[in-house]
């Protein structure tokens, strides 16, 4: 029967559906390939802990050495209990608030600047290698010999750590900008202004949020380190001290509130950049 | 000796690039001559690599002329202007922007219309062009051949005197480009533009144009002037009428003898990739 032989060339793997072979459109997932990447990665997680839960219950290290998730959980919850911690918190917020938004700006107008005008970059090019190519937490006993143990050293510290990928990228996406697109927009007298605003800019979008995602790991690599050399207050601070006096759990409670930021700040520019890829068709 | 009556007159065009790998003058294209009528469609077809594209970009303004004269309307063309629209081979559309977004970029560009004015208009043109329905649709949404008609619609609004289109339909496929051409020969019979089409598909060439130049092999000249004298307006019929063979077969000849050069001296024209 002419059925059973279109049935012989489907791929095997969905041989024993033929019967009820559901019928899909093109780019419309199932419901379960929607929900796919959450349950699979929900239950890793819950694995890894699980594995972490029972080593640590193993005790084959103290719980000053090694404590457990629940260990970890309690002196979270702990730590938000005690009179410090909206302080520590507001402090190291400051912080990146001001050295990580003083790094979009900045880092956004130069890097702009040294894609447009090529003798900008010239000019450029030996501080931003120099300054790129080194860790920047290097830095942080000169600034803090400057600046003192309040916030600007730290501030300094993040601003320089976030705002050399966020030029590096802005940079990259101005210049990766489509020859095509470009000499169409001559084709039809395009003003510098015009080009740079309607064509330069918005295919830079991609780039300029990657490097704004780039920018928050260095930024909090910045303020955990500036915090543990020498702080007032801070979550890094809290992290160091906890560790010192072997409140292994606390410090690690310290660990996963910069870690939490980090991925909440992480997400948001992912949302940010893919509102504005809604033009690109979702192919999976 | 200057014909007046003229839209473009090229006379004696050279064009060159510099290589900057070998540090040296190539010259692409070199003594073109040739008038385009107002109001005429010309073809201008010739072996790869011979410099039709680049001599369009130098009509269009966008690279210069080392030598003769080119001039638009008796005025010698120095950049890009309002009276002259390219439709591009690669669509060149910005793939942030809907259908409707890409259209009015050209208008856009010139600054030479309202934002309300460009839209309403750009709602008609791409009526015209086949692609109501589309307006919000994203570039990457479009088959090749609708992309296609979105630079030509973009080129249409800007309403310029001469129309420049570089092989605007070699990446269709055969039925989409037919279509395109009729379509193309539609617009044009309302309009009347003067157009210069340059593509590589004789048949196309015979099809669209009042005249079709063929160019040398590189550096590009004109080496023939055919007049296609076929009554417009013209269906696709017309491919099977014996006179349109008769033309096919002269412009095949023409180029053939264009690619019939010794082996060694095609390799060495061409400038390592
Ligand atoms: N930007 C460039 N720099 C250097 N050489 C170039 C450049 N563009 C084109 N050429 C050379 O000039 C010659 C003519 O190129 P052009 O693109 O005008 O050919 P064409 O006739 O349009 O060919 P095709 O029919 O394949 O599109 C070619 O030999 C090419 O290698
Ligand atoms: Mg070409």
């Amino acid at each position: 029967m002419s059925i059973k032989e279109a049935d012989r060339v489907l791929p095997v793997t969905t041989r024993e559906s033929d019967s009820t072979r559901e019928r899909r459109s093109v780019l419309r997932p199932s419901r379960i390939r929607l929900y796919e990447p959450l349950v699979i990665g929900t239950l890793s997680v819950v694995l890894a802990l699980t594995v972490w839960q029972l080593v640590a219950n193993a005790r084959i290290w103290s719980v000053l050495f090694l404590p457990g998730p629940w260990d970890v959980a309690q002196a979270f919850v702990q730590l938000f209990q005690s009179d410090d911690i909206w302080l520590d918190i507001a402090t190291s917020g400051e912080e990146l608030a001001i050295g990580y938004g003083m790094a979009i700006v900045i880092g956004l107008l130069i890097g702009l600047l040294m894609g447009w005008y090529t003798r900008f970059q010239y000019a450029l090019d030996p501080f931003v290698n120099f300054f790129y190519s080194t860790p920047r937490i290097v830095f942080i006993p000169i600034f803090i010999l400057w600046l003192g143990i309040e916030l600007q050293p730290k501030i300094a510290v993040i601003f320089l750590g976030a705002v050399f990928p966020i030029i590096i990228n802005t940079m990259a996406g101005v210049r990766n900008t489509e020859a095509a697109l470009l000499r169409v927009a001559r084709s039809f007298g395009a003003s510098d202004a015009l080009t740079f605003r309607r064509v330069v800019l918005p295919g830079s979008v991609p780039f300029i949020l990657t490097g704004f995602r780039l920018g928050i790991g260095h930024a909090l690599t910045g303020l955990v380190v500036a915090e543990y050399i020498a702080a007032k207050h801070g979550v890094g601070q809290i992290i160091a001290i906890a560790s010192q006096t072997f409140q292994t759990p606390k410090a690690f409670a310290g660990v996963v509130l910069i870690a939490c930021t980090g991925m909440l700040l992480t997400t948001v520019l992912h949302r940010i950049e893919n509102r504005f890829q809604s033009w690109r068709p979702q192919i999976k | 000796m200057y014909d007046r009556s003229a839209k473009l007159a090229a006379k004696g065009v050279v064009i060159e690039y510099w290589l900057q790998r070998s540090r040296s003058l190539f010259t692409a294209v070199k003594g073109v001559d040739l008038e385009v009528r107002p109001g005429e469609l010309l073809a201008i077809v010739g072996p790869s690599g011979c410099g039709k594209t680049t001599f369009l970009n130098a009509v269009d303004g966008l690279i210069p002329i080392a030598g003769g004269s080119l001039t638009l309307d008796g005025r010698e063309i120095t950049k890009p202007g309002r009276d002259r629209a390219m439709v591009f081979q690669q669509p060149g559309l910005l793939p942030w922007r809907t259908v409707l977004g890409n259209v009015v970029f050209g208008v856009e560009a010139q600054g030479s219309m309202s934002k309300g004015e460009a839209i309403a208009r750009a709602k008609q043109q791409i009526e015209l062009v086949g692609l109501k329905g589309f307006e919000d649709a994203y570039p990457l949404e479009l088959s090749g051949g609708m992309q296609q008609r979105v630079n030509l619609a973009r080129a249409l609004l800007t309403d310029p005197e001469m129309l420049l289109l570089d092989e605007p339909f070699a990446a269709l496929d055969a039925q989409t480009r037919e279509m395109m051409q009729l379509e193309l020969l539609k617009i044009w019979s309302q309009t009347r533009k003067t157009a210069l089409f340059i593509t590589h598909d004789i048949k196309e060439a015979i099809y669209l144009a009042d005249r079709v130049i063929v160019f040398t092999r590189r550096p590009g000249r004109v080496k023939t002037v055919v007049d296609i004298d076929l009554s417009r307006p013209r269906d696709l019929r017309v491919k099977r009428d014996p006179q349109f063979l008769t033309y096919e077969d002269e412009i095949w000849e023409s180029i053939q003898e264009e690619l019939a050069v010794p082996a060694e001296r095609l390799i060495a024209g061409v400038p390592a990739a």
